[in-house]
């Protein structure tokens, strides 16, 4: 997979993580991929929801170590 | 215009006196269908704070101007995010402090009435999850029933009252929030007393709770008696509290009945329950006061605060208690049973000794309602 910008929103608690998601997908063109690492574990469901209801595409996650990361793609 | 902190007790005091509030809830759908602050006078919006970075311009005008708005979150970040937006569009609002997790932590204490001699008996409402705890208190002695994790909000209070607490009991191994018993007894010295039959596997010592058991607190010697009655777990047992209160642990509740499968085994103890429901409790005094251990919505408050209501008046009135087909009864007990507790599996553990998690760790066990009842 192609990751076009990554974001790293390690250690930031609740709402910071989405709020610098949304900033950064905001350059991004459609189409693009953005990884976000984040810690906070809301995030997950937070994330998953945002996406969809931006109408980005949430293509995969996984976590390691206590770190979060996720691939949206710009819808 | 200004954003206020309140605090979790501050929103307790306004569910207790039905007052009137407008919850901007700032979760994600789900988390507010499944779980949220319940007051008789409280209205609700729910729209998630990332729906809401561009700005607040589109819900201003559903956020009325004639009550207060009180933003709420899981954690506090969101809500205090989304307060500063309304703020600066020129509203007043608040923001609940430590959002969710301190409202469902938050503990408040409500006298349910005196005893003999002087003696009073206590209830303490945990509103955010709906448990109840109790402390009876008699010149110099106190004994707590089913007390939740904050042990020092029952050590504190003891101390205000100037009472040594001498016996800690709970009426069953708990499903649905971590007991604070065990740590109580540790911290003060006191007696803490397990039903047997839950304890199987406990990793601790504990004195066990019989049938029949009595204590004696105080100088007024305020009975507490033990009364087995199984049907929530094998082990639960009941207190008959100066021939005038029944504490029910998860049995019986004020509009609902206990149900009978967080331990794995409800076709087990299906009969178990309605022995208990149908025939033990049936050969108590109607006149007794039910106080149960959990509520489960808020319409089981009484105007003071408080969850407890005439034994004869829950034979009446409460569905669960009227099921006279064996077989209906046993249908509504173990079929289409509502969803499990949150975390239920591992808050037995930690009821048991097996697992120490921490602090956080444990907030995030208890979130959500605690479902310990079948209506």
């Amino acid at each position: 997979m192609e990751v076009n910008q990554v974001l790293d929103a390690k250690g930031l608690a609740c709402p910071m993580p989405i709020v610098r998601t949304k900033k950064a997908m905001d350059t991004l063109e459609s189409g693009q991929v953005l990884e976000v690492q984040v810690t906070d574990k809301g995030a997950l469901a937070d994330l998953t929801a945002w996406s969809a209801a931006a109408g980005h595409n949430l293509l995969d996650h996984k976590e390691e170590a206590g770190v979060l990361t996720f691939f949206i793609k710009k819808g | 215009m200004a954003v206020i902190k309140m605090k979790a007790a501050e929103v307790a005091r306004k569910v207790i006196e039905n007052k009137e509030l407008f919850i901007l809830d700032v979760r994600n759908k789900d988390a507010f269908e499944d779980w949220k602050i319940e007051g008789h006078n409280f209205d609700y919006l729910n729209i998630p704070y990332f729906d809401l970075l561009d700005g607040v311009d589109e819900i201003l005008p559903k956020l009325p101007t004639d009550k207060d708005v009180l933003v709420v979150c899981a954690k506090e970040g969101s809500s205090l995010m989304v307060a500063e937006m309304v703020s600066e569009a020129g509203r007043d609002v608040f923001y609940l402090e430590g959002g969710m997790k301190s409202w469902s932590s938050y503990l408040e204490p409500i006298k349910v009435g005196d005893l003999t001699g002087g003696g009073e008996l206590y209830q303490f409402v945990r509103l955010g999850k709906g448990c109840l705890s109790y402390m009876v208190i008699s010149e110099g002695e106190a004994a707590i029933i089913d007390a939740v994790r904050f042990t020092e909000v029952f050590t504190n209070f003891a101390k205000e009252k100037n009472v040594e607490i001498k016996h800690v009991f709970d009426t069953h191994l708990h499903a649905d929030h971590i007991s604070g018993g065990r740590h109580i007894a540790e911290a003060t010295g006191a007696t803490y007393y397990l039903p047997p039959k839950d304890a199987e596997e406990v990793v601790f010592d504990y004195t066990p709770l019989e049938d029949g058991l009595t204590v004696k607190v105080g100088a007024s010697e305020i009975e507490v008696g033990a009364l087995y009655s199984p049907g929530h777990t094998i082990g639960s047992t009941s207190f008959i509290i100066d021939s005038k209160y029944l504490l029910t642990g998860d049995i019986l509740f004020i509009d609902s009945i206990g149900r009978p499968d967080l331990a794995g085994l409800a076709e087990d103890w299906v009969g178990d329950l309605r022995e208990t429901l149908y025939r033990r409790y049936r050969e108590l005094a109607e006149d007794l006061i039910v106080l149960p251990a959990h509520f489960m919505i808020i319409d089981e408050l009484n105007e003071n605060g408080t969850v407890a209501k005439r034994l004869g008046d829950l034979f009446a009135e409460n569905h669960g208690l009227n099921i006279e087909s064996e077989e209906e009864f046993r249908h509504t007990v173990t079929d289409n049973l509502p969803p499990q507790p949150n975390a239920y599996q591992q808050i037995r553990q930690v009821n048991m000794g097996k697992i120490t998690p921490d602090n956080d760790e444990q907030t995030e066990m208890e979130i959500g309602p605690n479902r310990c009842a079948v209506r």
